[in-house]
């Protein structure tokens, strides 16, 4: 039976390195490699860190990737923000069938690919669009009003996209809030004030953490939202990595980029968990 | 606050006003999309000049309907291949990996399920740059070596389909392992009590239970591959999925045509999401 268990074992074990050895672990690896080296020659190369000494002295790409952080980071408590009271709602006030139908619309919009998503904002927003036709009609401006390319088109296409990833785990741990607790935390005298940060939030946090994890990464790599939506001077810095593989084929650029982005991720996304003092393993799986 | 407690009716319509704004906003731009596709213009826009199917139906210049443009059907022909392949491998590697963390205990566990989780938080242009950077090395290698050119490690549906399972299988992974962590392990001991050998037991125990978390992982893979743009983008070759094909479309301005495709694909998606939901609450 041991040497079953052990063929077992492997046989099981074999897909899983496989896949995170061949499709992650060697392809950043890689990645990395490429953003080390620089180009002296027609395919010669030296090891360098060239690509990130150009990525911090033009202030294009500094600006950009300080930008998208930022807005980033923006979009990611406007979401929570707004999500928060709709997903107490929803697991708190809302009952049976209510509650069903209420948590099944929330999830509608995400069963659409995020391209349907932001063409819908595009049709809204436009100078010819839904909302510049209709303050027209109410007299509230004189002519077509373009609402479409800039940054608060992008924030709402960015909070609207990610919305989904804030409410379900939201939803899920306020569910696991008894009512009788809430109950009991106004029976000792709380106020509603003071029972929503007592109680409701510290046991929210492991909900909190992870949406907040999900929105803040989709945001940062998102393209489609910032490229549709936003305008000549609201560059995002996927658009940098993509220009720089694509267009420019300065791969060596690119993969420095890449790898500025997912740093930049992986820092906010330990701070966000050692601030809170929650672990991957429970926030995600 | 909450039912039981009472409050103020000022603040409790004032909620309710704001979740049905919250409502409106999640539907405004998805209904927009549906109407307009009905629109007979050259762009999705007002004024509304009347009602047609021609975006749907339509044959001839300039009102060709979906049913009717060749480039966009077989991108979604494209989609839904490649979407078939992500679906297959993830749950068939998800599967394994269930198995994997419920039942085995080996030193190198808990990092290896760290590691499994990371594809979660990598942005996705980052995972399709990666994998296209190693690829394309793996093949100028080969081609130093032994002057072999192996085509599918260029930018094409090889490279989209490994791309997307690359993070779809994290999610397949968690979904299959929630329901077998409330298996009931008796069941399985009772089969092998009757005489079952231990791959008979899994297969006619086991998998039967885990089957409406399968079609589930399935379902939710086949829905991220075919709305997945982003790592997709970077790896995309001459064929172009939808996703793809629609935004290049977008790019040079829109016509009602987009429209209607996005209805239609509103209509599939949420077919498949509610046969999911159904297939799992009847179990």
């Amino acid at each position: 039976m041991r040497t079953q268990a052990k063929l077992g074992l492997f046989l099981l074990l074999s897909p899983l390195l496989l896949w995170l050895t061949l499709l992650i672990l060697i392809p950043h690896v890689d990645m990395l490699l490429v953003s080390l080296r620089e180009r002296i020659g027609v395919g010669q190369y030296q090891t360098s860190l060239a690509n990130y000494f150009t990525f911090f002295s033009e202030p294009l790409y500094l600006r950009t990737f300080v930008r998208t952080a930022v807005m980033s980071i923006m979009a990611t408590a406007i979401t929570l923000l707004i999500a928060f009271p709709v997903s107490y709602y929803i697991a708190k006030m809302a009952r049976g069938r209510v509650r069903s139908a209420l948590f099944l619309l929330c999830l509608v919009p995400f069963w659409v690919s995020e391209l349907v998503r932001t063409f819908g904002w595009m049709i809204l927003l436009r100078e010819t669009g839904v909302i510049s036709k209709l303050l027209q009609y109410l007299n509230l401006t004189d002519g077509p009003v373009e609402l479409l390319y800039n940054d608060a088109a992008i924030m709402v296409g960015l909070v609207y996209t990610s919305m989904l990833f804030m409410v379900v785990p939201l939803v899920t741990t306020l569910e696991s809030l008894p009512d009788e607790v809430i109950e009991a935390g106004y029976d000792l005298g709380g106020n509603g004030l003071s029972v929503l940060r007592e109680i409701v939030i510290p046991h929210a946090m492991p909900g909190i953490v992870s949406g907040c994890i999900v929105v803040f990464m989709l945001s940062l790599g998102n393209y489609l939202t910032p490229t549709m939506l936003g305008g000549k001077d609201s560059l995002w810095f996927t658009e940098l990595i993509y220009s720089q593989f694509i267009v420019r084929f300065n791969w060596e650029l690119g993969a420095a980029f890449g790898f500025m982005l997912l740093i930049l991720s992986s820092t906010i996304v330990w701070g966000m968990l050692k601030l809170t003092g929650q672990s991957l393993e429970k926030t995600m799986g | 606050m909450i039912p039981s407690i009472p409050q103020s009716r000022f603040l409790t319509a004032s909620y309710t006003a704001y979740i049905a704004l919250f409502f409106i906003f999640l539907a405004l731009p998805l209904v927009v999309v549906a109407v307009f596709a009905f629109n007979d213009s050259q762009f999705p826009s007002l004024p509304w000049e009347g009602f047609t199917w021609n975006w749907f139906f339509g044959a001839e210049r300039p009102m060709i309907g979906v049913f009717n443009e060749r480039p966009i059907l077989r991108s979604i022909g494209t989609s839904a291949f490649v979407a078939v392949f992500v679906s297959i491998l993830s749950v068939g590697v998800g599967l394994s990996n269930a198995f994997l963390f419920n039942r085995y205990r080996f030193p190198g566990q808990g990092v290896l399920y760290v590691l499994m989780l990371l594809p979660l938080v990598i942005p996705g242009i980052v995972l399709g740059i990666s994998i296209l950077v190693a690829s394309s090395r793996a093949a100028e290698g080969l081609w130093d070596l032994a002057q072999w050119d192996v085509d599918a490690l260029r930018p094409g549906l090889t490279l989209v389909i490994l791309g997307q399972f690359s993070f779809v299988a994290t999610i397949s992974t968690l979904v299959i392992a929630a329901r077998l962590q409330k298996f009931d392990q008796t069941l399985e001991e009772a089969a092998l009590n009757l005489g079952a050998n231990r791959l008979t037991a899994v297969r006619t125990v086991t998998l039967p239970y885990l089957m409406p978390a399968m079609i589930g992982a399935f379902v939710v893979a086949f829905l991220m591959s075919f709305e997945n743009f982003n790592t997709t983008l970077m790896l995309v070759g001459s064929d172009a999925p939808l996703t793809i094909a629609m935004f290049d479309r977008l790019k040079e301005g829109s016509t009602p045509l987009l429209n209607a495709v996005s209805l239609l694909l509103m209509l599939v998606s949420s077919g498949l999401a509610l046969i999911m939901i159904f297939a799992q609450r009847r179990t």
